[in-house]
């Protein structure tokens, strides 16, 4: 499989995510909003590790970090270190069930969150309240199972890789 | 067949190489704001076209309400707006006549004619930002002359200032984020004071008022236009909660904004010619005055 094939489908999935991300949402709802760049790359990197790898993360994370007005690295680097553990251990997780996946998922998550939530201490923008900071690990956790179904009918169907 | 091996350097190497270029870039960003140029573009580029495609539904549904909105509430409005414009065209007059007197004075006195002004109105975009900052992006950039540090006001009072520049539009962070900070004075009296953002429910803090200052709720603040980044004489916020704890140093004084800062659609970017340094007052130590002209 020609990897110029596979970025024509896969840089238009993400730039949606990013834009899942910039979506205006009712104030309440803020909090719950889930990593859709990090679950969108995690699912492409499972997939086509031989495609979709870190140097791209850290370009959609710049990407984040630009488009959420955050200091420039901080997404990218927490996005660097979430896909360096799914390229390790990414034959593993492709034959977990979905419910174990989202479990690894949440971890994921929570150590992107805890790593950029450092970050944002060091530079003096700590948020004030912790456990809506980590929030969307949970929502992002459970929404992987119906995003990992989508994501591959959209992969089935411009056939990128015939196994998995 | 795919390798059972990933191709190229190892992953670990990889991942080792570039967690060091984003602390680099992390550093180069924050220490010393090197990358502006870098986010302007990636701003322009990617991320502007995706606001904006966000952006059309939201513009669409707008403009179709306006299409469909009745003859009969569109004249009622007529009316309202009609009226209003009457009101304010009165206090205008008052205001020019007030203004011709104040230019006299100032000249009886040898005192600088005051500076003169320049405005443009913006609109918001509807985007949403990392909600644990408080910032907002405009449609309007580096192509209309936007400049970083730039004031941002809307018809009440100020709402912030420009943080980041890119061609065709332009974050600025509000005066309600806890890493902003601005110098204002008490209408009353012209006690002068800093405002910091708290971050949270839109509220501000006076800090370091001493226990004995003429301060009451419902005071208005105004910028002072002692830091020269924002032209004196703009309401920032109304004073709500003054407690003055036995046993502290200073009174912990809380303040609302007067600038609808969730609600307003139109901005207006402030173009102020500079004026020269005023004297720095005494009431506001100089490490602090230091600090809001960093910012």
């Amino acid at each position: 499989m020609q990897t110029s094939r596979c970025y024509r489908v896969v840089i238009p999935t993400m730039l949606f995510a990013l834009m899942l991300v910039l979506l205006p949402l009712p104030e309440w709802a803020h909090a719950f909003r889930p990593d859709w760049v990090t679950l969108f790359m995690i699912y492409w990197v499972m997939a086509m590790p031989e495609h979709v790898g870190m140097v791209m993360a850290w370009i959609f994370g710049l990407l984040l970090d630009v488009a959420q007005g955050t200091i420039l690295g901080q997404h990218a680097m927490g996005l660097v270190l979430v896909i360096w553990v799914v390229q390790l251990t990414y034959l593993r997780l492709r034959v977990a069930s979905l419910l174990q996946q989202a479990l690894v998922i949440f971890f994921l998550l929570l150590a992107k969150l805890l790593l950029t939530l450092w970050v944002s201490g060091l530079i003096g923008q700590a948020p004030e309240n912790i456990v809506l900071y980590l929030l969307p690990a949970i929502t992002g956790a459970l929404i992987w199972p119906w995003l990992f179904i989508v994501l591959r009918d959209i992969r089935r169907r411009y056939t990128l890789t015939k196994h998995f | 067949m795919q390798p059972l091996f990933l191709p190229g350097p190892s992953v670990t190497l990889r991942a080792i190489l570039l967690l060091i270029a984003s602390v680099a870039v992390m550093v180069a960003d924050h220490r010393w704001q090197h990358l502006e140029a870098m986010r302007g573009v990636l701003e322009s580029y990617v991320i502007y076209p995706l606001r904006y495609t966000i952006n059309v539904p939201v513009d669409f549904i707008r403009w179709a309400d306006r299409g469909m909105s009745s003859h009969k509430f569109l004249l009622q409005e007529n009316a309202d707006l009609k009226e209003q414009q009457l009101r304010a065209q009165v206090s205008l007059q008052k205001l020019s006549v007030l203004e011709r007197e104040n230019d006299r004075l100032r000249e009886m006195l040898g005192a600088k004619p005051k500076v003169g002004e320049r405005m443009l109105v913006a609109e918001l975009l509807v985007i949403d930002l990392d909600p644990n900052r408080q910032q907002v992006v405009i449609n309007k950039g580096a192509d209309q002359g936007v400049y970083l540090g730039q004031p941002v006001i809307d018809a009440w009072g100020v709402m912030g200032q420009v943080v980041h520049v890119a061609d065709t539009s332009a974050t600025a962070m509000l005066i309600s984020d806890p890493n902003h900070a601005i110098p204002a004075q008490i209408n009353r009296n012209e006690l002068r004071t800093t405002v910091f953002g708290l971050g949270y429910g839109g509220r501000l803090e006076l800090r370091h008022i001493p226990h004995n200052a003429d301060i009451e709720p419902g005071d208005l603040l105004v910028t002072s236009g002692l830091g020269g980044r924002f032209p004196a004489n703009y309401p920032v916020a109304r004073i709500v909660e003054i407690e003055r704890p036995v046993g502290e140093t200073f009174a912990k004084v809380i303040a609302e904004p007067v600038a609808h800062l969730d609600r307003s659609r139109e901005v207006l970017l402030v173009w102020h010619e500079e004026e020269q340094v005023a004297p720095v007052s005494t009431l506001v130590p100089a490490k602090e005055s230091a600090q809001h002209a960093n910012k």
